[in-house]
């Protein structure tokens, strides 16, 4: 199963391989491309991943979430270049109930942060272009 | 078989290939060998100084410590910070 995605994601597309109707709570995380980052005007940007460790990762997360909550768990997650607005990410976490599909989806959009091996590099409205560091200081995560 | 060498190949993204000049490399290495290992080896590399002192490393796509254990054939990445979502 693959979680990374060339093409446009289409968030009913991803929740449709979670969500059935014994799900009464749907909690959906959308992550887009914004036009600032750490002070600087952002145009575009483009993600790159190891992808064969990232769709492994993304499995392990989903597996320790579904394990931990009753919640059933689908992620995509954009590589290649996007435009300002774009989505980047999409989680969704279908539960009975809200509480176990908030703590789901929330925790597979943190971990995914801190361990799938994914890198973005920004281009500035000044033309110059950098790698995006979350752990420098200063750079808002 | 102490004097067996490790085979591996080495796995460089974002920054680090750019640093390196490379997103890909076979090394031979002493046995034994661990991740550490492989990061010396680096660093005598042109653009390998610049490495930072403790990177994120992952072995066989399973995220791993500088002092990971190296195998014959495994497949050892150097991680820039990571910066998904």
């Amino acid at each position: 199963m693959g979680f990374l995605a060339e093409l446009p994601i289409e968030v009913r597309k991803v929740a449709a391989r979670v969500v059935t109707p014994e799900h009464g709570g749907v909690v959906t995380f959308v992550g887009a491309v914004r036009n600032h980052h750490a002070g600087r005007s952002v145009v575009r940007l483009e993600y790159s991943a190891y992808g064969p460790m990232a769709d492994a990762e993304f499995a392990r997360i989903i597996a320790e979430a579904e394990v931990r909550w009753p919640a059933r768990v689908a992620v995509e997650h954009r590589i290649g270049t996007l435009e300002v607005g774009d989505v980047a990410v999409v989680v969704v976490a279908a539960a009975a109930h809200r509480d176990a599909a908030f703590d789901a989806c929330r925790y597979v959009i943190e971990e995914l942060k801190r361990r799938v091996p994914i890198w973005k590099r920004e281009h500035y409205a000044d033309g110059s272009a950098g790698w995006v560091d979350p752990t420098a200081a200063g750079v808002s995560f | 078989m102490a004097t067996s060498a490790v085979r591996i190949k080495v796995l460089l993204f974002a920054r680090f290939a750019e640093l390196l000049g490379s997103t890909e490399l076979d090394l031979e290495l002493r046995s034994p060998a661990t991740v550490r290992t492989v990061l010396d080896t680096l660093r005598e590399r042109s653009g390998g100084a610049r490495l930072p002192p403790s990177p994120l490393v992952a072995r066989n796509q399973v995220h791993a410590q500088l002092d990971t254990a190296l195998e014959d054939g495994d497949e050892v990445a150097v991680l820039p910070p990571l910066a998904g979502g």
